[in-house]
């Protein structure tokens, strides 16, 4: 009997006495390493010499969130995850009986009647509680309506888990109209909500889904191929300088530029791909990355052609096949054509379906090719190219054609993006776009395309919210500028993904072969498999 | 039985880099035929299997298969000339499923005799249509032999490489795996060429054998006169090192 009253006590104490060493453990790192970064900054006197000011207060703040933090991992978070692991894991993210606690009606119902009173009265909430205040209150808000989504996803797990895919396309194909109808219920107009909807349109939805095309354009060649592109960007580029050149000097539509511009990347990618056909891996990443850089430099001193680093403007604009042109000028301007009031939200709404177009093509082909020879292939020279060679496969051909089909995508995305921008200039097209896109396929886990299509909302959406977060401001003072803690983000959101599923976020590979049967057989035997 | 030549290895010396793995090696295969190949570790044996195959490529000499000479081709072009290969180490593809596997052995004929030749495949080796689903890497060593030699299969070869199919595995799979070559060949007349270290199956299967010591065949004959040859089971039959 007090054996095991004293076993009990002693497993309850051991992680709180060995939590609070850790936390001084973990308070002496972070000293080490933020004294410098943090409690010292370097500045201009009104002399315009150089001063060192000390800032030992936020070191202290960051040091001791440090120390908290681990603490409260080991003593609390730790012990109780250990406990939850027993507990149901079925639902994925987080065993049920965890989440069922924390996503409740009443919560539910509360946080939605916070959102909606908040929302009804935002215009007024400076007035009545000051900015600070106000800063406040809308990140409540923000919280609440957070919170409101992840409840709906919750509840309709089930249902969303089995048709993601079209759940995703439909929320993506309405987003626009969404975002139009919501604002113009908010502010009473028409012409409000379109005014409104630009920033929503255009900085989350076409910029999330460039993104999600080039990276599911480079997960042909990544995650199919298993061939490692760090110069991914160099396609991009060439598709946009393609549809920016031809387009201001020829005045070609887009229409015949855009199948051009792929063409034209997927022959870069055939010229990239001849001399790394017996690459693998770094060395193959290594030759990528120059061939990225010397694109750029090439644009950036091949003045004649390129104009250097001042760029190409005035590019024209995309118009609807011709019928229907967004130029204000143009007799066939849209509001003219359907006699509503002018906007520049009609050309953004336009062209995030364009983009939406391209990127569904994208996924589409892919989707097609991996049920095909040339799809099977890319995905067996990904496991095994002595195999493959030995099985009668050119793999030659191959890793040429999982270059250029990849290219070609990053052509057709760069020739929208230089649509969309009006102007392109070398400063678009550097490393840390191919890093960012590579990061994104990673992330959301090689070869699939339901979680690169995630990562890239996440991270990109993540950045662009960034932005928005202005009440930070209130917090950590007026010179707060949240964007620039965007790579932090990206470092966050990929040391998650790496402890927590180190293949990615969708990280299963499904098979594209089964055979009539396979229901009744494969069932029971795989499961009998991992005794 | 035995009909012509089908594979015809002359004076074969192959190099890596500047070290010599084989030595002007002499080897024929015939038509219907189970050739096996036995040797020491370090003979030469896989070396031989991959030079077939043109990776690396003899430096001299001449492979000629079914009168045609590979010895300079490709190995996917030697591939679509039907030599498949269960290689050393088995090489699946350890993401796909089973049947993807398979699938890809198939890929030379497009696909068109696949329903036909996997239900073969599944014959002969039942186990893996028990697994169809489940990713190569998770199968155990015996069906992942299996699967490699299935996958040859489906390629319908004139010819079957088998590198040392016998590998690490138990005593009770490698009979399993014998017996599937021996109706192989019996059933089909499927011509098999086999690298073996397991010396005394690899000459109770085989119609004929070489030995290899060192990168040059020392020693040829029929199964029965290997198997009873003093200084083969001096070597390796019954565990002396020559």
């Amino acid at each position: 009997m007090t054996t095991t009253v004293s076993t009990e006590r002693g497993s309850v104490a051991a992680p709180v006495k060995r939590a609070f060493r850790e936390a001084l453990y973990a308070g002496l790192i972070s000293f080490g390493m933020f004294v410098l970064i943090v409690g010292l900054k370097t500045d201009q006197n009104i002399r315009n010499e150089l001063v060192l000011e000390p800032r030992w207060g936020l070191l202290a703040i960051v040091v001791a969130l440090t120390m908290f933090g681990r603490f409260a991992y080991v003593a609390w978070l730790q012990p109780f995850m250990a406990r939850q692991k027993l507990a149901d894991t079925v639902t994925g993210l987080m065993p049920a009986s965890v989440t069922s606690r924390f996503f409740r009606l009443p919560y539910f119902i509360a946080a939605l009647v916070i959102m909606v009173a908040l929302y009804v009265v935002s215009g007024s909430l400076d007035g009545w509680l000051g900015a600070e205040l106000a800063g406040y209150a809308r990140f409540l808000r923000a919280l609440a309506l957070i919170y409101a989504l992840a409840s709906v996803f919750y509840y309709y797990r089930a249902f969303i888990h089995d048709h993601f895919s079209a759940l995703g396309i439909t929320v993506m194909i309405v987003y626009p109209v969404f975002v139009v109808l919501t604002l113009a219920l908010l502010t009473g107009s028409m012409a409000g909500g379109f005014q409104g909807s630009l920033k929503w349109v255009d900085n989350f939805g076409i910029q999330i889904l460039i993104y999600v095309m080039l990276a599911w354009g480079l997960n042909i060649v990544v995650g199919l191929a298993g061939l490692l592109d760090l110069g991914y960007v160099a396609f991009y580029a060439v598709g946009a300088y393609a549809y920016a050149l031809l387009g201001t000097h020829y005045g070609l539509s887009f229409w015949i530029l855009l199948p051009a511009a792929g063409c034209m990347a997927a022959f870069w990618g055939i010229i990239l791909g001849f001399p790394v056909l017996r690459l693998r891996g770094d060395y193959l990443a290594i030759v990528t990355l120059a061939f990225g850089e010397i694109i750029r430099m090439v644009l950036i001193n091949w003045r004649v052609v390129t104009n250097g680093s001042a760029g190409i403007s005035g590019i024209p604009k995309v118009s609807f096949f011709g019928l229907i042109s967004f130029d204000v000028s143009a007799p066939n301007y849209i509001s003219k054509v359907f006699d509503i009031a002018q906007s520049g939200a009609y050309y953004k709404i336009f062209l995030y379906y364009l983009i939406l177009a391209l990127a569904l093509l994208t996924a589409f082909v892919t989707v097609r090719l991996r049920r095909m020879p040339v799809g099977r292939a890319w995905e067996a020279l990904r496991e095994d190219e002595i195999a493959c060679r030995s099985l009668g496969i050119n793999t030659t051909t191959t890793k040429l054609t999982a270059f250029a089909t990849g290219a070609m995508f990053g052509g057709f995305a760069g020739s929208f993006f230089a649509a969309r921008q009006g102007f392109v200039s070398p400063e678009s097209f550097v490393f840390l776009e191919s890093a960012i896109i590579l990061a994104i396929v990673v992330l959301g886990g090689m070869g699939s395309l339901v979680g690169i299509a995630v990562a890239a909302a996440v991270m990109i959406g993540g950045t662009e919210i960034l932005r928005e977060l202005d009440f930070l401001k209130v917090v950590f003072g007026p010179d707060f500028t949240p964007e620039l803690y965007r790579m932090l983000l990206f470092g966050v959101a990929m040391v998650v993904v790496m402890v927590w599923k180190p293949r990615g976020f969708v990280s299963n590979r499904e098979p594209t072969a089964f055979l009539k049967e396979r229901k009744a057989v494969s069932g029971s035997f795989t499961k009998e498999g991992h005794g | 039985m035995t009909g012509k030549t089908l594979l015809d290895i002359r004076g074969v010396h192959t190099f890596y880099g500047n070290i010599q793995a084989l030595n002007g090696v002499d080897v024929t295969v015939n038509d219907g035929e189970i050739v096996a190949l036995i040797g020491a570790n370090g003979a030469g044996k896989s070396t031989l299997m991959m030079t077939i195959f043109g990776a690396p490529r003899a430096r001299s000499g001449k492979i000629v298969f079914a009168g045609t000479d590979i010895t300079q081709l490709p190995t996917h072009e030697i591939a679509r000339l039907r030599i498949a290969q269960s290689p050393e180490g088995r090489r699946i593809f350890p993401r796909m499923t089973v049947l993807e596997n398979l699938q890809m052995g198939a890929s030379l004929d497009k696909m068109k005799h696949f329903d036909e030749d996997v239900e073969k495949v599944f014959v002969l080796f039942p186990r893996l249509k028990e697994r169809i689903d489940q990713r190569g890497g998770t199968l155990s060593g015996g069906e992942q032999q299996m699967l490699s030699i299935g996958r040859a299969l489906m390629a319908r070869p004139k010819l079957l490489l088998l590198d040392e199919p016998s590998l690490g595995l138990a005593p009770l799979v490698v009979k399993q795996i014998f017996d599937a070559i021996r109706e192989l060949n019996r059933t089909q007349g499927l011509t098999v060429f086999l690298v073996e270290q397991n010396a005394f199956g690899a000459l109770k299967l085989a119609t004929r054998g070489y030995v290899m010591v060192n990168g040059n065949v020392t020693m040829s004959g029929t199964g029965k006169q290997l198997l009873a040859d003093p200084d083969v089971r001096a070597a390796y039959l019954e565990g002396g090192r020559h």
